[in-house]
């Protein structure tokens, strides 16, 4: 059944909105571009669960396959490649690299599709410190220890702002018009996650740091992930509204979740893993006009010979010897098979139920834990910038959020390269955690549709967005992020995920249960170093 | 009725000087605002005659209740007239499609006025025979466009300033509706006329509250403006360029902020290139001068004859193109812009020195506008100058305008520090320029070296002697480097001097 425009923007907006919006244009023109990303059919092929016969003659030996090219499977291939050991292949359902950190280009700017940052990691996170070398992006250390990144990979100021009843302020926290409760309660919250910057357990370890597995398994600490952070705060006595927007503001933006569908322990994760200690500012970010897209296309232009993109796994077949990969080449729709000693899967992790054999049967319960959410995202291309409104609205920045909004509003991707006149490329992001039954209304609604909701949100704070607007590419991530809800994290499930099944190494970065880049790098170094320390 | 019909004469004239009023207000406001007042007023006049011409036309098709239509057309002339010089004022400012709005009111303006006339011959045709009618009322017609003329260069202008005028002539306008309530009381219904009495007397009050506003509207609109004529008035998509012609001679206004006045700014100017030729101790020949787009510093430029060519990159093509062709700036940069070895670049100095792959320069000219917004904070930052180091050679010496170091200290000396930071060996100097007050520069190189003391050779300079130029490199006791402040570096990630420029320009808001 079709929904009309305003049962739509019901959907995505409340009732008031959507009533206001179709009175003020209830005529809208179609806007240009298309739904860009993975073709939804593969979906449907792998959860089919069939098993699959590859002819004779579509056999290959290879001593590794990466499957999925996501951050993850990348990072596995580039520990390889460091390790000088290049007998393996990378194998990527969509024809373009990267999942969920992919990125586009256009003739302004580069532009991201989902990840678009990465906070400066802490000393010790060596590894990741060591690609950020190689990739120039440093310039030496402090007298501290931590690195130096150079300044002009440092987000720029400004770097937020929220619009709020008709103006932009700075910041992302609204501190126009706040009580005097509203501020008590602001500081008493940045005490609280001092507290837990500041917390070491018995073995000196910080209750939150990157990567998850560097963390604290103190019962103390674990406590925090049976209740929602929504709970939390309420427990603490907590009461100011634009407080609790803020944190809810921080679930929605990290983890694709509301506050009360939220894990404490996740919520404290956001605004304490990257605190040095109590009184520093959060890490600064690193980002690009292209997002993560930088280190995505960094990582697979080395490996660009041993990458097949197209190229959906449809079987893991483990066997005495080793494993064996099934793939269906899209491009032609042959059916090809890997013979292969080892395989890292490197795909999300609900997916496995469907493509190992043995779990094709009965998969095992820890799978059932790991639930993901869904999003869209739009490119929006525009032929200039909307201009400022009010003589006092705090000007365009990197990341502009609107806070009466369910979106998480929009970063400017032509910020960073320092453009800042004329035409720009927005990145709007929308989790839809507000939703019942999300992922399948998402993919119920045509590209007009999408467009139309992209639109409307934004002409709250920009009423011409629609004339500036030349075209919008969507991209609908169905399985977006996993969840950190309460009791999945140190449930034990993705301890028991972690583990290497038969020939199959894990490396999605599911495995955190927190959808980060430091995370995905961390478990692609990981399941690489386990077979390469194996042989 | 045969007496009231001298009275209903006199509203003629009043309406035929109200109209004729609205229509020099409106060719007024936009030579003002948007300078070539001969095609303003060619223009505003052609636009509201022919609009007359289509109100008669038009009042043609009016068949019934004349004498409402009339009173209601005076009342619609009193709102749209009386509030023109007020709308045209504030939109402005603001608005690109500004030009729409000007011929829109004066086009409907001329319609309604059109439309008075005839209603109103057609209203006496009953009283008087044709031939005199005609006569008359054509005669007080043309009668009240002398009143107005002299009016309003000779009292109105000049005793009540343009918006007060436009509101009192509405005043006039809704005053001869209300009155024609009574004049052609038994031609309209009894209901009616309480209706139209009641939207005058509306209208009379609307207009009366912004007559006692008006000064608070003057100030926003007019007063805010200029003080002295504008020659050259346009948008471009990035700010709001305005040359004024007063007293002092020529100057130029970027989105209403002084950029020079003709009087002194060769002290500027000389004060920005000279330095930093005198700092250089080979041959220059390759310049680079980032903003500027005025032309004034590459005039300054191209007295050295070792110049073999000068790349100015300024943001704003609109910008360097009338520094070509509007003949008052071309005049006062001496067609600098026009030069052979001059090439003009359209960009941002930013994104043009990340792009691009230029040879080194020997000198290199730095004139933005102060960093008022994070689109120019940028071009001080520690990156930007470590961007323009790329474009250096090791000798080449550089002079950047940085603010005022009495009105904004702590921006002056941030920018210092941010310099010296990014790898550069800094002399900062001052001088005085009368419609800026204390002005503040940074000599700078890459290579150690000594103030130097006095400008070069031959070089024919008007302001700069041995006197002048050694004392710019003296900062008095309320100018210096503040003992007691810490003061940041800036960077792109803190933008620390725009924090400072606010909070330090604010104090003189
Ligand atoms: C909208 C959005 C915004 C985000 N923003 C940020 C951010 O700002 N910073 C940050 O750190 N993180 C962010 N993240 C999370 C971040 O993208 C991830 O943590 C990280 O990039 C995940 O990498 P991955 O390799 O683990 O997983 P994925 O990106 O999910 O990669 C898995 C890959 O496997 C492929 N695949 C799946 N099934 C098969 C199959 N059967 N055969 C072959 N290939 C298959 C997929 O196509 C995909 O390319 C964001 C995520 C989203 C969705």
């Amino acid at each position: 059944m079709k929904l009309t425009r305003r049962e739509i923007l019901t959907a995505f907006f409340g009732l008031p909105f959507a009533l206001s919006a179709c009175r003020s244009n209830s005529e809208n023109k179609p806007v240009a571009g298309e739904i860009v990303g993975a073709n939804v059919d593969v979906g449907h092929i792998l959860r089919e669960n069939r098993n699959y016969e590859v002819p004779n003659n579509n056999w290959e030996n290879v001593k590794v396959a990466i499957i999925g090219g996501g951050a993850a499977g990348l990072s596995a291939a580039y520990k390889f490649q460091k390790s000088d050991f290049s007998d393996f292949v990378l194998l990527e359902l969509e024809n373009k690299i990267g999942g969920t950190a992919q990125s586009g280009t256009s003739d302004i700017v580069p532009y991201p599709w989902g990840a678009h940052y990465l906070p400066v990691p802490f000393q010790e996170n060596a590894e990741l410190i060591a690609l950020l070398d190689e990739m120039s992006l440093t310039e030496g250390v402090k007298e501290t220890g931590e690195i130096i990144v150079k300044e002009q990979f440092l987000c720029r100021e400004p770097e937020e702002r929220v619009f709020y009843k008709g103006r932009w302020y700075h910041g992302l926290y609204l501190h126009a018009g706040e009580s005097e409760t509203d501020k008590r309660e602001y500081e008493e919250f940045y005490k609280q996650v001092d507290f837990w910057v500041n917390w070491r357990d018995s073995n000196g370890k910080r209750a939150f740091v990157l990567p998850v597995a560097d963390c604290s398994r103190d019962a103390d600490v674990l406590a925090l992930d049976k209740l929602s952070f929504g709970d939390w705060l309420r427990q603490k006595g907590f009461t100011s509204e634009r407080l609790f927007w803020y944190c809810d503001y921080a679930c929605r933006d990290d983890y694709g979740l509301k506050l009360d569908q939220t894990s404490a322990w996740a919520g404290l994760f956001y605004f304490c893993s990257r605190v040095r200690k109590s009184g520093d500012e959060s890490q600064p970010f690193i980002t690009f006009p292209e997002g993560n897209g930088r280190f995505i296309n960094f990582l697979s232009d080395k490996i660009k010979d041993k990458t097949r993109l197209k190229t959906v796994v449809l079987e893991i077949v483990p066997s005495e010897k080793g494993v064996d990969v099934i793939y269906l080449n899209t491009a032609n729709n042959e059916i090809r098979g890997l013979r292969c000693e080892k395989a890292i899967f490197a795909a999300p992790v609900f997916t496995a139920r469907f493509l190992i054999r043995d779990f094709k049967k009965g998969a095992p319960a820890h799978l059932q834990e790991f639930e993901h959410n869904a999003w869209f995202v739009a490119n929006l291309f525009l032929k200039d910038r909307p201009k400022t409104r009010f003589a006092r609205d705090f000007p365009l920045a990197w990341d502009n959020v609107l806070y009466e909004s369910p979106s998480l509003g929009y970063v400017n991707s032509t910020h960073q390269k320092g453009l800042d006149y004329g035409a720009a490329v927005f990145t709007y992001y929308y989790p839809m955690c507000h939703e019942e039954n999300a992922r399948a209304k998402l993919f119920a609604l045509d590209h007009q549709e999408l467009a139309d909701i992209v639109l409307t949100d934004l002409s709250r704070a920009h009423p011409n967005i629609r004339e500036l607007t030349e075209k919008i590419d969507v991209m609908r991530w169905g399985h977006a992020m996993i969840s950190p809800r309460p009791n999945f994290l140190w449930s034990g499930a993705r301890d028991e995920a972690q583990k290497p099944f038969r020939n199959i190494h894990f490396a999605h970065s599911d495995l955190s249960g927190i959808a980060l880049f430091e995370e995905a790098f961390y478990h692609g170094i990981r399941a690489a170093s386990e077979i390469i320390s194996a042989k | 009725m045969n007496k009231q019909v001298p009275l209903l004469f006199l509203n003629v004239i009043i309406i035929a000087t109200c109209g004729l009023i609205y229509e020099l207000l409106a060719a007024t406001v936009s030579s003002y605002v948007l300078g070539d007042s001969v095609t303003q007023f060619s223009l505003v006049i052609g636009i509201y005659l022919s609009a007359m011409g289509v109100g008669s036309w038009l009042s043609g098709y009016l068949d019934k209740d004349l004498a409402k239509r009339f009173v209601e057309i005076e009342l619609a002339v009193a709102v749209i007239g009386g509030f023109s010089a007020p709308l045209l004022f504030l939109t402005f400012a603001s608005l690109s499609y500004f030009n729409l709005i000007l011929y829109g009111t004066v086009f409907v303006i001329g319609a309604l006025v059109g439309l008075e006339i005839p209603l109103l011959m057609r209203i006496l045709k009953d009283e008087l025979d044709f031939k005199k009618l005609v006569a008359r009322v054509l005669a007080l017609d043309y009668a009240g466009a002398l009143v107005a003329s002299l009016l309003f260069p000779i009292f109105l202008v000049p005793k009540l300033g343009l918006i007060r005028t436009s509101l009192l002539f509405g005043l006039l306008n809704a005053g001869v509706g209300i009155w024609g309530t009574w004049l052609l009381e038994n031609l309209i219904k009894k209901r009616e006329l309480t209706i139209l009495r009641i939207k005058g007397f509306i209208v009379v009050i609307l207009l009366l509250v912004a007559l006692i506003k008006a000064d608070s509207l003057t100030t926003l609109a007019e007063d805010a403006l200029f003080a002295d004529n504008i020659i050259y008035a346009k948008s471009s998509s990035y700010q709001r360029i305005v040359v004024t012609k007063g007293k002092t001679g020529y100057s130029l206004f970027l989105n209403g902020n002084l950029q020079f006045n003709s009087f002194d700014e060769y002290r500027y100017h000389e004060a920005l290139v000279h330095p930093a030729f005198a700092a250089h101790d080979g041959q220059p020949k390759r310049i680079l001068v980032l903003g500027g787009g005025d032309g004034l510093a590459v005039r300054e430029i191209l007295k050295y004859p070792s110049i073999e060519s000068v790349t100015l990159v300024d943001l704003d093509p609109l910008m360097t193109q009338i520094s070509k062709s509007v003949p008052a700036l071309g005049e006062l940069n001496k067609n600098s812009l026009n030069d052979a070895r001059v090439s003009v670049v359209n960009n941002d100095a930013f994104v043009w020195l990340d792009a691009n792959n230029a040879e080194p320069f020997d000198i290199a000219i730095i004139d933005f506008p102060d960093p008022n917004n994070f689109a120019l904070g940028k071009l001080y930052t520690t990156r930007f100058y470590n961007l323009l180091k790329k474009k250096l050679k090791p000798d080449s010496a550089i002079v950047i305008q940085t603010t005022s170091p009495l009105f904004a200290r702590k921006s002056f000396w941030c920018i210092m520090k941010t310099l010296e930071a990014s790898g550069f060996h800094v002399k900062p100097f001052n001088t005085t320029v009368p419609s800026f007050g204390i002005w503040g520069y940074a000599l700078a190189k890459l290579e150690p070296f000594e103030a130097p003391q006095k400008p070069s050779e031959n070089i024919e300079l008007k302001f700069l002697n041995e006197n002048s130029f050694a004392s710019m490199f003296e900062f008095s006791a309320d100018t210096n480097l503040p003992k007691d402040e810490e003061i940041e570096i800036n960077r792109l990630d803190n933008q620390a001097l725009v924090r400072y420029y606010e909070s330090e320009w604010r104090r003189f808001e």
